[in-house]
């Protein structure tokens, strides 16, 4: 008997140390990874860099254009997908009838949302460039990743919208409510926090995006106002540190850019989450 | 004799139904050729074994049932002297006319006003001393405003299972329906939000016509005016609770009540 124990014991512990090993190591291969990005970057990082644009003239490099026109393509992008993949998620989840077609679309959306990236960047240089004649600009850019973001912004809403308890609308029908206003008052306001996510993950992967936008947004560094940059080559963050790291070989300000990156996305996280948050409180 | 405010005729309902040349394919028959005439503000209590059409009947009164997929329905139910299955008719004022309690009490995520306003407000009625009065109302018919009268700004979701339940009924309430379906609503509840309930759906015969859904035959007993006993998607006997509960006419109704079977 006290042998048998005592061999537990010992399992029990090897087998919590291997869990706490495997924890660790994930914790540490994270804090290691931002750790560099920041020692790295946060040398080549000043005012300067963030507050100018690059200048031959005086041979000095800003990163000012890409911040903001990374901010415009986000901008401009979630202006279209929200309004049509939130439209298209009610009509899949509270109106479509047909089960043929929701599952033919979702199918759809599933399928493209695995498509690698730089299809979407291929497409929609031929599709937005060469057939609409649009110049490599933040427009054909933002259009391109709409295509790409539309998948993540349908599925999050219809997974949202199908937590809301159907006794909610049951109860709105019975009392006499149309189909939108039970749609609009019941059903919406309880998937918000959801759409909410989505909204993250999308703004995370516009953030994010590289390959598509090299063909469709272009490389250019110069300062752009928002409609001057739709029709004018226009490199968001990730580009520009493709540009610098791989064409300029200053890889001090691409870990600069990639530490301005991480910071927008700790941003946007934390922000939305902290909206999401507050929904929710309203909501309850 | 009291007036017969909704009355149908052969009604019958298949799920999961298809219709071929006019003919019902397949599916499941759950209401075979009901007639029955529910008389104006008397409460008449639907019962029988689970799965017997009883729900299904409630739920065709405000085409409710028109939300499931592969419904068919045939035969007619007149309100109030009008063929609710008529093209014309607009569902949401008969929704508004037939207000229901369902078995799960289902307050929305909101303030206990916006609940109970959201009937009216649903219904274009945006002033807002006349929807206090309107909310003040429903929630003293429904027997609860003084035990919400001062949280009324309050999430209604921290209310007990009774008082939700309640709350719900006031909701259906100011509406001002002619009828109020109860399907099953307390089922779900301890025996003294029961009784609340009860007594509540008595008081509410001044007022309203209530028809109700109850596996509890005591309570049909208890409260009711009218019974309808329903067998497998039939209806077996309908007539003056008393005289159902006593003299049964029919050797299944008997059966059923003194327990033998379902």
């Amino acid at each position: 008997m006290h042998s048998l124990s005592q061999r537990r014991k010992v399992y029990d512990r090897t087998l919590r140390g291997l869990l706490y090993l495997c924890a660790g190591i994930t914790c540490a291969v994270l804090i290691f990874f931002i750790g560099y990005i920041f020692y790295q970057g946060l040398g080549s990082l000043s005012w300067e860099l963030l507050s100018s644009q690059t200048s031959y003239i005086s041979d000095t490099i800003g990163i000012l254009p890409n911040i903001l026109n990374t901010l415009y393509i986000i901008f401009l992008t979630m202006l279209i997908v929200l309004p049509l993949g939130v439209g298209a998620a009610i009509y899949l989840t509270e109106y479509a009838s047909n089960q043929k077609v929701v599952s033919t679309i979702a199918f759809a959306a599933e399928t493209l949302s695995g498509i690698p990236s730089i299809l979407f960047g291929l497409v929609g240089m031929l599709f937005f460039q060469q057939l609409f004649g649009l110049k490599a600009g933040i427009l054909a850019g933002g259009l391109t990743l709409v295509i790409m973001i539309l998948p993540i912004i349908i599925r999050t809403t219809q997974e949202s919208l199908n937590t809301v308890p159907q006794s909610y609308r049951e109860g709105a029908l019975a009392l006499g409510a149309g189909k939108w206003r039970v749609v609009r008052t019941v059903v919406l306001p309880n998937a918000l926090d959801g759409i909410v996510t989505g909204c993250i993950l999308a703004v995370g992967r516009i953030v994010g995006e590289s390959a598509a936008l090299l063909f469709t947004a272009g490389f250019g560094l110069e300062l752009n106002s928002f409609l001057t940059s739709l029709q004018s080559s226009s490199a968001t963050l990730t580009v520009a540190l493709y540009v610098y790291a791989n064409e300029r070989g200053e890889s001090g300000v691409a870990f600069a850019i990639a530490a301005v990156l991480m910071l927008l996305v700790f941003l946007i996280n934390f922000s939305a989450s902290l909206v999401g948050k507050k929904l929710k409180r309203k909501a309850g | 004799m009291t007036a017969e405010i909704i009355t149908t005729k052969a009604l019958h309902l298949w799920y999961g139904a298809e219709s071929k040349n006019g003919a019902v394919v397949g599916g499941q028959h759950a209401l075979k050729g009901i007639d029955i005439g529910i008389p104006a503000r008397q409460i008449t209590a639907l019962i029988g074994p689970s799965g017997c059409g009883k729900s299904t009947f409630l739920k065709t009164l405000n085409r409710m049932n028109d939300l499931v997929p592969g419904v068919h329905i045939e035969g007619n139910i007149c309100f109030d002297g009008q063929d609710i299955f008529d093209k014309t008719i607009d569902i949401t004022w008969l929704r508004k006319q037939v207000g229901m309690v369902f078995q799960k009490a289902n307050p929305f995520p909101m303030s206990i006003y916006d609940n109970v306003a959201y009937g009216p407000r649903t219904h274009g009625i945006r002033s807002r001393s006349e929807l206090d009065g309107i909310v003040e109302r429903a929630l003293r018919d429904a027997a609860i405003w003084d035990e919400v009268k001062d949280r009324l700004k309050k999430s209604a979701l921290g209310l007990s299972g009774g008082q939700q339940q309640r709350l719900c009924i006031a909701r259906a309430l100011d509406n001002e329906p002619e009828v109020l379906l109860m399907d099953e609503a307390t089922s779900a509840l301890d025996p003294i939000s029961t009784a609340k309930i009860e007594d509540l759906a008595v008081a509410l015969k001044e007022k309203y016509t209530v028809v109700m859904v109850t596996h509890n035959m005591q309570q049909a007993a208890r409260v009711s005016d009218k019974t309808a006993f329903f067998l497998l998607g039939e209806l077996v006997e309908f007539g003056d609770t008393d005289q159902l509960f006593n003299m049964p006419q029919d050797k299944r109704t008997e059966e059923y009540i003194t327990g033998r079977f379902g």
